[in-house]
């Protein structure tokens, strides 16, 4: 998918909003490093995902300014994927600061497995399986509505 | 107007009558008058290459029976005429072609890909790395011109393609009085009782390909002049006796053109070279030299060098479905004009085999690139050719070879094509400002309404419309897409939402038959 910027931030959300939430609800009882109960464990990461789309949205606007120096106007593969590095880093660096809001401290095993298994997943399925339901996905850049 | 319910018309002639021809919109009796068989079908696709098997996989995939369909055309196969085209300029089956691993026109859905298919078929994670780290660490994938054949072929069969396929050479499409339109076939010899037949049906689209291609003017000249076909050859039609020749004995060859093919039969002659040890001498002729990087600013920069314009594939990859294809849509003329001007041209991927072949060529000194405008090309007195040349600065040169090979890849005019032009005349269709057939948004071909029936067209004939990269697989796709989205509304085929659009590719990946 070549992306425009509406059909970056769309495709974030909507991602988010289906694979990330199936996807927390899976790892959330597994994740290491959790303490409390499994309802405050599930808040907390529902809370990070939220931040993550909100956040997202502003680096969303950063991948599509450098895009602009690319002559096809396309995102590889590749950068979807290591894109995780700066954009976990800087999650993990909110929550240490406590600035998300509704989230207290969070280990850093437990933010790496839950981070770590979302990306791949919502990057696995945007490179591929998103064709099958959405055929023009694709076509609009990216945008679903 | 479903079935094929034989009007019983015949007539001793069944031909075309001058009035037929002199008339736009055709009334039914006027055909029976004539002697013609009128056929029914809801909707006839002309061409029969990979533009209507698209569109037919398209319409099958949102519901439309096979008996609904018509596909006219004198092509055995969707891919006949493709594969000849690449097999003749030096793309043979096991080669890849210049297209994205999702674009398929087997599959319109484009997954899984082409490289993951080719990965799965050969055992090998190799691809599957270089589709992860494209094109920033490898080049882009493109699958081999055999898997696009054997994957038609596949999907041809599941949606019974060959049940839809008339043979016959389409002579015209004419308005209906009354609506709907007549497609005017000559069936092959013998196998109907009269010369023409003629279908009628609602819908019609047209998939005709390249109305024909064009010589550059000086070799045409030089043919027609001295009515030599053997040395100067066009890299779109069968020149193997050119590389035989070098094979027997050393030769020099000039190269004109800067696009995919030149690149094609430079890796040609390179490899023969290489792998047999010949003396090969090569001169290539870029008409415009690029220096290096070119483009109106620094977010519109276009890499080059040694004289190529580089670029993955025909467009730049957002042209296919991103924020190009978005901003040119919704342009107006003007800007539409700069941007094919910032976008177009002749452009060729910068793949690391053909960089390391020319690189040697230069080296070794059998690979001279030159910047220069040919002028006039003359047989010499032992029979090989002299291409008198000039150079953008003013500098003239005499170029003695066995052979010129023109892989500039010039289209001829669309009104070379009969169809065409016949819709041009009498079809109400009105070229656009790039000289192609005006589409609207749903490739509907403007001005050829008919009642409660359309017209449509997708492919080459329908560049400089809304949509820049009509001429590729994406492109065919992307309009057939939008030309079933309009069927859908008119109630020809169901509409393609989330649900049967699943539904449906699970049994494409199951291979059941629809």
């Amino acid at each position: 998918m070549t992306p425009t910027l509406a059909g970056r931030i769309q495709t974030r959300l909507f991602m988010l909003g289906t694979v990330g939430v199936v996807l927390t609800a899976l790892i959330v009882p597994v994740l290491p490093g959790t303490g409390g109960g499994l309802v405050a464990t599930y808040k907390s990461a529902y809370l990070i995902l939220l931040a993550v789309a909100v956040v997202g949205v502003l680096w969303e606007l950063l991948y599509h300014l450098l895009m602009q120096f690319r002559w096809d106007k396309d995102w590889p593969t590749l950068l979807g994927l290591v894109t995780i590095l700066p954009e976990g880093l800087l999650m993990f660096l909110l929550l240490r600061a406590g600035v998300v809001p509704g989230v207290g401290k969070v280990a850093a095993s437990t933010f790496v497995t839950m981070f770590v298994f979302v990306w791949i997943g919502v990057w696995l399925v945007s490179n591929g399986p998103m064709r099958v339901p959405f055929v023009q996905w694709r076509l609009r850049g990216g945008r679903l509505l | 107007m479903p079935g094929d319910n034989h009007v019983s018309t015949a007539h001793a002639r069944g031909d075309l009558t001058p009035q037929l021809i002199g008339t736009p919109v055709w009334y039914d009796q006027a055909l029976a008058a004539a002697g013609i068989p009128i056929y029914d079908t809801p909707f006839v696709s002309v061409g029969g290459g990979l533009g209507s098997f698209i569109l037919a996989d398209v319409l099958r995939v949102q519901g439309a029976p096979a008996s609904a369909i018509r596909v006219v055309s004198t092509s055995e196969t969707p891919w006949q005429s493709w594969e000849y085209l690449t097999r003749v300029s030096q793309l043979p089956v096991r080669e890849r072609i210049r297209s994205d691993a999702g674009a398929r026109p087997d599959n319109l859905w484009g997954f899984p890909s082409y490289a993951m298919q080719e990965a799965w078929q050969d055992k090998s994670l190799a691809l599957v790395w270089q589709v992860l780290v494209e094109p920033l660490f490898a080049d882009f994938f493109a699958p081999r011109a055999g898997t696009v054949f054997a994957t038609v072929r596949k999907e041809a069969q599941r949606i019974a393609y060959w049940d839809m396929l008339a043979q016959g050479q389409v002579r015209m499409v004419r308005r209906r009085a009354g609506g709907g339109y007549f497609t005017l076939v000559t069936p092959p010899a013998g196998t109907t009782p009269t010369k023409r037949i003629a279908i009628r049906s609602r819908y019609v689209h047209l998939a005709v390909g390249y109305p024909g291609l064009k010589f550059l003017p000086d070799l045409q000249e030089f043919r027609e002049t001295y009515n030599d076909y053997h040395r100067v050859v066009n890299a779109y039609e069968p020149h193997e006796h050119v590389y035989e020749f070098l094979k027997a004995r050393p030769g020099l060859v000039v190269v004109r053109g800067a696009g995919i093919v030149a690149s094609r039969v430079l890796q040609r002659l390179i490899d023969d070279r290489e792998r047999l040890g010949l003396q090969t001498q090569i001169v290539h002729i870029f008409r415009t030299y690029v220096k290096g990087s070119h483009g109106p600013g620094v977010w519109m920069r276009r890499k080059g060098g040694d004289g190529w314009a580089y670029q993955a594939f025909t467009f730049p990859k957002s042209a296919f479905g991103g924020q190009l294809k978005a901003q040119y849509r919704t342009a107006d003329g003007d800007r539409r004009k700069q941007i094919v001007k910032a976008v177009g041209g002749t452009t060729t991927p910068k793949l690391r085999r053909w960089q390391g072949q020319l690189g040697r060529g230069r080296q070794g000194g059998w690979y001279h690139p030159i910047q220069a405008v040919v002028e006039k090309v003359e047989p010499t007195l032992d029979g090989r050719l002299l291409s008198h040349t000039r150079g953008d600065d003013g500098a003239r040169n005499r170029i003695v070879s066995d052979f010129v090979i023109d892989c500039t890849g010039l289209e001829a005019d669309m009104a070379e094509h009969r169809v065409l032009d016949d819709l041009l005349q009498n079809g109400g269709a009105r070229r656009n400002g790039a000289g192609r057939l005006a589409v609207g948004p749903n490739f509907e071909v403007l001005g050829t309404e008919s009642g409660d029936g359309a017209l449509y067209a997708s492919g080459a004939a329908t560049g400089g419309n809304h949509f820049l990269a009509v001429d590729s697989f994406m492109g065919m796709q992307t309009a057939a897409l939008d030309i079933a989205a309009d069927l859908a509304r008119r109630g020809f085929v169901k509409r393609l939402g989330p649900v049967r659009s699943t539904n449906q590719w699970l049994k494409w990946a199951l291979n059941r038959s629809i």
